[in-house]
């Protein structure tokens, strides 16, 4: 139902996905947002912070809340030209966690960064 | 400026969707515009028309679409969000077989590309919500 938007303007978008993967509906919320997003050819990112880094994590396995297993759509991201997945080190250690538990290639930034990132975009979609 | 805006939260519950009118009143208010604000999340639940709150409270549905027929805001709540919480209009009605319609005067029902192009088209989307 989404029509191709041609208005020729290129921002920098960014994702901030902050939340456990399941507690709240914002990851999935999060995730169809980009992919409606992709049609409409913007310079996408995705940054996983805080519990948000547990929607990467590898081996998830939904079946006894009878929620949606989503996880695996992180993989097909770049069929979509998001190719930009950013997670924040700090946030990976806190919770015991490296990046040989994420299901997807990401790039690892130290919370310095995120602020340079935030600070680069147009628009920023906090989840 | 062009200001567009996110509500991501239901009414009453929480204050995000205050701030956001208040927000977008001041906006209007200081010669900015306010094309569009788009409602996600609960925050669908602002275009219900079915809400009484008690007389000496604010009526949020209402000082929404005012602001729709005066202003000319477009208010825009996103459909895969209004499916899953019984907020109806009377397209989704016919599609999906149901028997009322509850979308209130000034809001529309429609996906998030009309989020997207908020982003793309407005000098700055304002988000409220957690």
């Amino acid at each position: 139902m989404e029509e191709e938007y041609s208005g020729g303007v290129e921002k920098k978008f960014i994702y901030i996905n902050r939340r456990v993967p399941h507690g709240t509906a914002y990851a999935i919320e999060s995730l169809e947002t980009v992919l409606i997003g992709a049609a409409f050819d913007q310079d996408v990112s995705m940054l996983f912070i805080d519990d948000g880094v547990f929607q990467l994590k590898k081996d998830q396995n939904t079946e006894s809340i009878e929620f949606k297993n989503f996880s695996k759509a992180y993989r097909a991201l770049e069929m979509y030209d998001v190719e930009k997945l950013y997670v924040e080190t700090e946030s990976l250690q806190e919770r015991g966690l490296s990046a040989d538990d994420l299901l997807v290639g990401v790039e690892m930034i130290d919370r310095a960064r995120v602020n340079e990132l935030i600070d680069q975009q147009d628009v920023v979609l906090s989840f | 400026m062009k200001i567009s805006i996110l509500v991501n939260e239901g009414p009453y519950q929480h204050q995000a969707s205050d701030s956001a009118y208040q927000f977008a009143l001041a906006a209007l208010e200081s010669g900015h515009e306010v094309p569009r604000v788009f409602f996600y999340h609960d925050g669908v639940n602002n275009g219900t028309n079915l809400t009484t709150p008690p007389q000496d409270d604010r009526h949020i549905q209402k000082r929404w679409s005012a602001l729709a027929q005066e202003k000319g805001v477009d208010l825009v709540l996103c459909v895969a969000a209004c499916q899953r919480r019984g907020m109806v209009d009377e397209g989704e009605r016919d599609r999906n077989k149901k028997d009322a319609t509850n979308v209130a005067d000034g809001f529309r029902i429609s996906g998030l590309g009309q989020l997207i192009e908020a982003g793309i088209e407005s000098d700055r989307l304002v988000t409220f919500g957690d």
